[in-house]
């Protein structure tokens, strides 16, 4: 009997818990379809905006909060990967929820943009940002940079002596064993299809081959290559420059690892965007060119360069003073925007084995 | 006291039969998905399928799972008769503890093994005084299969201790009245008799293997999860992905039939008398068994505590943020509650059928129940965004459906319990009350389910564990805004603040414990 009893509570509790949920979808539901209905310039900013985010909200949370703030728009961010949350928009078609995508990389916004589900933004917003930092078509912008580095271990390594002018030259046999890279990671894969631009398909294909014969040790993304770097483990690691900002903050001056920039435009000193684009499916447009264009102002930006250790791509917003400035990094002279052809890339990575 | 070679089979009633069915069909989504996905890219599907590259990975997919499935096993069974049937000193307390490395996330557990067992990790800091200078590789296949043995064996163990605790005691006293010993007693009469337990828990390992990404990727196993997590990230190449998905659940079916085919025939009715039997006493055999227990739980949850330990004094001196976790940590239990109970109640229809009602049919059903449980998370999930988002509208991004995400991905958990406590229960006595006048659902509801308790507590607990630490389900499906510890702790180790991911993930082990540690207590009560 008490069986009975506590089945009949647990399946009403369950009931209940579901006619609550679905309570809570409808309301949902009800919200963005409005947004649209009345889409009159004098409730231009009212309404919510729903953000799908590849960024972590520890990243981008508190801006997002200062957005809420200043112009009293409602919005719904749902955090995930870069990859899976593209894939999403892509799996809802035109039902997508989501007004803005905010991706870590910009090869997930071109993939985006490549399927069509991102619109053009206005020119107002794109010209806040260096060309090369930008989609060509302007249907994304980068909101800020994240450059490549070299990471190496302090014990091992004196950056003064050891280390080569370009990343070319680490297919030399003294790297045998030494060095780590995360090729399933978007940034890394950005910086090959530089390579392709730069050196050609064959050079590019005899660079991987070269780091493969130097027994490069795989890892799952930057912070595991990072950490694997600080404990030793390899050497150096090809990753982005701001991992180890937190590093430095939480374990201190002893840890293992420091970044090492190369120079005169190597293909190894590519500068890579965070970004964002609107869907052709908003419901609020308004409202998502409202967060764009807050993403671009100084508050944002210096949020960026100071707590997240990226490069603020807008004009006249300082770099963190720990950071080598953009200006110095002598990045390779290409376009982000020509590095769209991320498919020749995962060819290359998948046919040289790199990738299984 | 009778032991009855196959069950009795009736006609199923058609409630059961179409409850059950329905069921099934909810579990068929994500396959469904699949072939829309590959449809109308045949050629491509079948070339990523065969390449020899897609062979070599399925191969060594297969030699992983059955590996790992074989080390359970024998890691589980002696852990759940030491827990159950001996004098054990602090049995309870190791019933707990050895349980709780399911509730250790993949992706937590091995960066945890890495941190601290990779070359030049924690592990070898503080050795290295001592003289040793390497410890043994940690990647690839070794660590992949040590990392998923320790996470998984109480996928065995939680099925095997219901069953030992439901087994009738009069079995065992014969043999020993007999004059055998504790050891033959144990391989003669409770072995087979736990043949179904091990059956079904050997199935869960063996799936979750399969479909396991934070442990592979971490340690750098190329598994045909992490092929179809490296198209759908890397390539953004939906089509490959869903081929090789679809090779996966071929794959699962293979192991289904398997244990289909191992689980034994045999149905071990007793009088009904059930509850203690005096301890085996283990004398001075005691000693290598309370080694063994330290060892498991040194090994499997004592080192990833310590190193999630170790990140949070490190988070203490950078100043921890308690922002959201009490939010997350409410929101964990409760989704991972309704999603047990969900699970179990969805379990019932179909055990019954499959057990009482067997036939070519029931036996499909139940087979296609699984093929979620061996998929990739992501995959689940955005099959689940897909037909939500375009069919049901309503529902997308609603708990409502989170939960049903949950028991299309972990239903089997529930339902290999259920269905290894409803073997042992007499159909004698259902049928006797049936003979008495009462209805079938009365029947079922105060002669079997009572009887069935253990099965269903370790099936509710099963799931409540999963889905605590789920993650690609949760981040695509829960409503916005919607934290649970797992999130947390992905968010925050994901940008490597490991210090602000240590306070989540301690919450979330510390939470799972409590079923099982209310389950001991009531199993003492009963004592």
């Amino acid at each position: 009997m008490r069986f009975v009893k506590f089945a009949i509570a647990a399946f009403v509790l369950a009931a209940v818990g579901i006619l609550v949920a679905c309570g809570g979808g409808d309301d949902s539901g009800a919200e963005s379809p409005s947004a649209t209905q009345d889409g009159t310039p004098a409730d231009e900013l009212t309404g919510s905006v729903t953000i799908y985010s590849g960024r972590g909200e520890e990243l981008v949370g508190p801006v997002i909060e200062m957005f809420e703030q200043a112009t009293g728009i409602d919005v719904q961010v749902r955090y995930g990967e870069t990859a899976e949350m593209a894939a999403t928009i892509l799996e809802e078609g035109e039902n997508s929820p989501a007004d803005v995508y905010f991706g870590q990389d910009a090869g997930a916004l071109g993939a985006l943009a490549e399927e069509g589900r991102l619109s053009e933004l206005p020119d107002e917003l794109l010209d806040r940002v260096p060309a090369p930092y930008r989609s060509p078509d302007g249907v994304w912008v980068g909101i800020s940079g994240r450059a490549r580095v070299v990471a190496y271990n302090t014990d091992a390594i004196d950056p003064e002596t050891d280390l080569p002018n370009s990343i070319l030259d680490f297919t030399d046999r003294q790297w045998d064993g030494r060095i780590g890279w995360p090729p399933t990671n978007g940034s890394f894969q950005s910086f090959v299809t530089a390579l392709r631009e730069i050196e050609g398909e064959d050079g590019a294909r005899a660079w991987l081959e070269g780091i493969q014969a130097n027994n490069a040790t795989d890892y799952d993304n930057n912070t595991s290559a990072l950490e694997a770097v600080a404990r030793g483990e390899v050497d150096v690691a090809f990753i982005n420059h701001y991992y180890l900002f937190r590093f430095l903050e939480e374990v201190g001056e002893s840890y293992g690892a420091r970044n090492y920039y190369l120079a005169g435009g190597d293909p190894g000193a590519l500068v890579n965007v965070a970004g964002v684009g609107i869907l052709d499916t908003s419901s609020n447009r308004p409202a998502a060119e409202a967060f764009v264009d807050f993403m671009l102002a100084a508050e944002a930006q210096t949020f960026f360069a100071n707590e997240t250790f990226e490069y603020p791509l807008v004009e006249g917003i300082p770099t963190h003073p720990d950071l080598l400035p953009l200006a110095e990094i002598e990045p390779p002279d290409i376009d982000l925007s020509d590095l769209d052809d991320l498919d020749g890339t995962l060819e290359l990575l998948f046919d040289t084995g790199v990738l299984p | 006291m009778a032991v009855i070679s196959g069950a009795r089979l009736a006609r199923a009633p058609l409630l059961t039969g179409a409850l059950a069915t329905l069921i099934a069909a909810a579990m068929l989504l994500p396959l469904a998905y699949l072939v829309i996905r590959v449809w109308g890219a045949g050629q491509e599907a079948w070339d990523v399928i065969s390449d020899s590259r897609t062979i070599e990975t399925l191969v060594r997919t297969a030699w992983l799972a059955l590996t790992v499935t074989v080390a359970s096993v024998a890691l589980a069974v002696p852990l759940a008769w030491l827990t159950v049937r001996t004098d054990l000193p602090f049995r309870s307390a190791w019933s707990v503890l050895l349980v709780l490395p399911l509730a250790i996330p993949s992706y937590v557990g091995a960066f945890a093994f890495v941190s601290a067992l990779a070359p030049q990790g924690l592990i070898q800091d503080v050795l290295e005084p001592l003289g040793v200078d390497e410890l043994p590789g940690i990647y690839g296949f070794r660590g992949a299969w040590l990392v998923l043995t320790l996470f998984t064996f109480p996928y065995v163990l939680l099925p095997v201790r219901a069953t030992l605790r439901g087994i009738d005691p009069s079995f065992a006293e014969a043999s020993r009245s007999l004059g055998k010993s504790a050891w033959s007693t144990f391989f003669r009469v409770t072995l087979p008799q736990l043949r179904p337990a091990i059956a079904a828990g050997a199935l869960l390992v063996a799936l979750y293997t399969l479909s396991d990404f934070g442990a592979v990727s971490i340690l750098r196993f190329d598994s045909l999860t992490r092929v179809i997590y490296i198209q759908y990230t890397s390539a953004f190449d939906r089509t490959s992905a869903a081929a090789l998905s679809l090779l996966l659940v071929a794959l699962a079916m293979v192991v289904v039939v398997i244990e289909g085919a191992t689980r034994g025939r045999a149905r071990y009715y007793g009088s009904g008398r059930r509850g203690e039997a005096p301890p085996v006493a283990l004398g001075k055999w005691r000693w290598p068994a309370l080694a063994f227990c330290f060892a498991v739980v040194a090994i499997a949850l004592a080192l990833p505590l310590s190193v999630i330990g170790y990140w949070l004094v490190r988070g203490f001196e950078a100043g921890l943020s308690w922002d959201h976790v009490r939010e997350a940590a409410v929101n964990s239990a409760y989704a991972s509650s309704l999603a047990a109970v969900a699970a179990v109640l969805a379990a019932l229809p179909v055990t019954v059928l499959v057990v009482r009602h067997r036939s070519v049919g029931s036996s499909l059903l139940e087979k296609a129940t699984y093929t979620g449980f061996a998929l990739p998370g992501i995959v689940i999930a955005l099959a689940l965004v897909f037909f939500a988002s375009n069919y049901a509208t309503v529902l997308y991004q609603t708990l409502a459906l989170l939960v049903f995400a949950y028991v299309v991905r972990f239903l089997p958990e529930a339902l290999g319990a259920t269905r290894s406590a409803l073997v042992q229960v007499n159909p004698s006595t259902e049928e006797a009350a049936r003979n008495l006048g009462k209805r079938p659902w009365e029947v079922f509801s105060r002669i079997t389910v009572p009887q069935m308790l253990p099965g269903i507590s370790a099936g509710w607990i099963l799931v409540f564990l999963t889905v605590m630490k789920e993650l690609p389900v949760t981040l695509l499906l829960a409503p916005t805004d919607f934290r649970t510890l797992a999130t947390e702790v992905w968010s925050a180790s994901s940008n490597a603040f490991f210090a602000q991911a240590a306070l989540p993930a301690l919450i979330l082990v510390a939470i799972s414990a409590i079923p099982m540690f209310v389950t001991v207590l009531r199993e003492r009560e009963a004592a």
